[in-house]
């Protein structure tokens, strides 16, 4: 099922991310999402996240098309060439993969494989235009489809909180033009500055595209401050910080939870949907949407 | 040796879009030698524009445009004429087109495409890099390379990894989407990253043959 459908009946869609394992065992992954089947309304497989070689996306997604869980498969341009790319499109196609996420990726440099060649034939925006064309019966150098040609629902990204903010709202738009329906956003912990986001957003695009604010669980108040210092548009601010130092450790997970379950409240209203990035806290999620009261 | 070829006219016009008052500006170096800079290129070039109904300013041809000290000197000799120009179109390599964009705050235009940097280099100044894409971009980024400046060579805007205005890559680089927003923001144009970039076209970083049977190719080899 295409996500966009969900978007059109109103829905406040909930995804949550799956990173496939570094190696063959994945059936661990894949059991702890069962919790969330009907909770969740599909999930996100990433493309050899953070540049660390793993099993693929392309695969995954199928597996969790068997067991019934809707997939968003995501698709990075920092390994493939144009022709590798829209070869793995269709591939998705041929699998039943109804959802693409496209997006730049990290660079190889930030990974387990730091001397790889980073690829980035394509970047984002020309990415989400190669499937538009694959979908109009035509690859990029304009050769005819044999047959129907494949239809996606296709996603991007966004990092609200990313300074300047004006360069991402300009690339946003050359996105949604591309055919971005929907966008997932970086991690949002900072309400009002997500709000203020929003209203440039409108007044930049329409408001016509749903947005589904990113979610991070902090796991520890050092994850937090990593965070800050590492990682280009999270601000974790101080109090949140602080509201999780202040608790014994093993009451943590569950302050961590509903530090979560209080932001996806108060983000509730301003989007239309929430992506969960557990980062193998893939158990608890359930748990955060409870709370939540979703 | 840096290895260029002219643009074609149509592709500099659009370019110059709406401006009319231009100010030429072009090598004696690699590109006279490629037929792109040179007295005979201005010539023609200045031709060209008053053809399409452009007001040439004035010309200058500089011996190696990638030498900053000698462009500084050679430009504030033109200072009156330069400041009666919408822009300046340069008739040389990506080196060149960055050097002149790095000296004077005005628009330039890329009159070549920068192919192959053959076996010797043109003048390797401090910041500016050129990878002889052969599709010069910096008419549209303000004249900040976006292949060499982006560690990922992008050319429809940041990949949202900069934090504090550093690359994800080596926290001690400018994030060059940073630089080129900020330049596009200082001369007016930051409608130009509204364009769609199309993705590049990898064969056009093969010199021609015609291009490799130059003078200095055949004293090179």
């Amino acid at each position: 099922m295409k996500l966009s459908e969900l978007f059109k009946q109103g829905k406040f869609v909930i995804t949550c991310e799956v990173g496939p394992p570094k190696g063959i065992e994945i059936e661990k992954i894949l059991d702890e999402l069962e919790p969330l089947r009907g909770k969740a309304d599909a999930f996100n497989v990433t493309d050899l996240q953070s540049s660390v070689m793993r099993v693929g996306s392309l695969a995954t997604c199928r597996l969790l098309k068997d067991r019934d869980l809707e997939p968003i498969m995501q698709l990075t341009c920092r390994d493939r060439n144009r022709l590798s790319l829209q070869s793995d499109i269709l591939s998705a196609a041929v699998l039943g993969i109804e959802n693409l996420l496209c997006l730049t990726g990290d660079h190889p440099k930030l990974g387990d494989h730091p001397a790889a060649m980073p690829v980035f034939d394509l970047d984002s925006v020309q990415l989400l235009l190669a499937v538009k064309s694959l979908m109009n019966g035509k690859d990029m150098a304009g050769n005819e489809l044999e047959g129907q040609p494949p239809q996606f629902c296709l996603g991007a990204v966004v990092n609200p909180g990313a300074d300047p903010l004006e360069p991402q709202i300009i690339k946003m738009a050359k996105k949604v033009a591309a055919g971005a329906e929907f966008f997932q956003t970086q991690a949002v912990y900072e309400v009002d500055k997500f709000a203020r986001f929003m209203e440039k957003v409108k007044s930049a695009i329409g408001g016509k595209v749903p947005v589904m604010a990113g979610i991070v669980f902090l796991k520890s108040p050092a994850m937090a401050k990593f965070m800050n210092e590492n990682v280009a548009g999270i601000h974790v601010p101080d109090e949140i910080i602080d509201e999780l130092a202040a608790v014994p450790k093993e009451k943590r997970v569950e302050k961590s939870l509903e530090i979560s379950a209080r932001l996806i409240k108060q983000l509730k209203d301003l989007c239309q949907g929430i992506h969960i990035m557990s980062l193998g806290w893939e158990r608890h999620i359930a748990t955060v949407l409870k709370m939540a009261g979703l | 040796m840096l290895y260029t070829e002219n643009k074609p006219i149509e592709e500099i016009l659009e370019s110059l879009g709406k401006e009319e008052n231009i100010f030429l500006l072009g090598c004696n170096g690699c590109a006279e030698v490629c037929k792109t800079g040179g007295e005979k290129a201005l010539s023609a070039m200045t031709a060209e524009l008053e053809k399409a109904g452009k007001n040439v300013t004035g010309t200058c041809l500089v011996d190696f445009l990638c030498n900053k000290m000698l462009v500084t000197t050679r430009l504030t000799r033109q200072m009156h004429k330069l400041q009666q120009s919408d822009s300046i179109l340069v008739l040389t390599c990506g080196i060149g087109v960055q050097t002149v964009s790095k000296v004077i705050n005005k628009v330039v235009h890329p009159a070549a495409n920068t192919v192959s940097l053959g076996g010797l280099q043109g003048l390797w100044p401090a910041e500016e890099r050129c990878q002889a894409c052969g599709d010069c971009a910096l008419d549209y980024t303000g004249g900040i390379c976006p292949i060499t400046f982006c560690a990922k060579s992008l050319l429809n805007g940041p990949c949202g990894g900069a934090k504090d205005g550093k690359c994800e890559v080596d926290k001690e680089k400018d994030c060059g989407w940073q630089l080129i927003f900020e330049r596009l923001q200082k001369i007016g144009r930051l409608e130009n990253l509204k364009k769609v970039r199309s993705p590049r076209d990898h064969s056009k970083m093969l010199p021609s043959s015609q291009l490799r049977q130059t003078s200095f190719y055949d004293i090179e080899v």
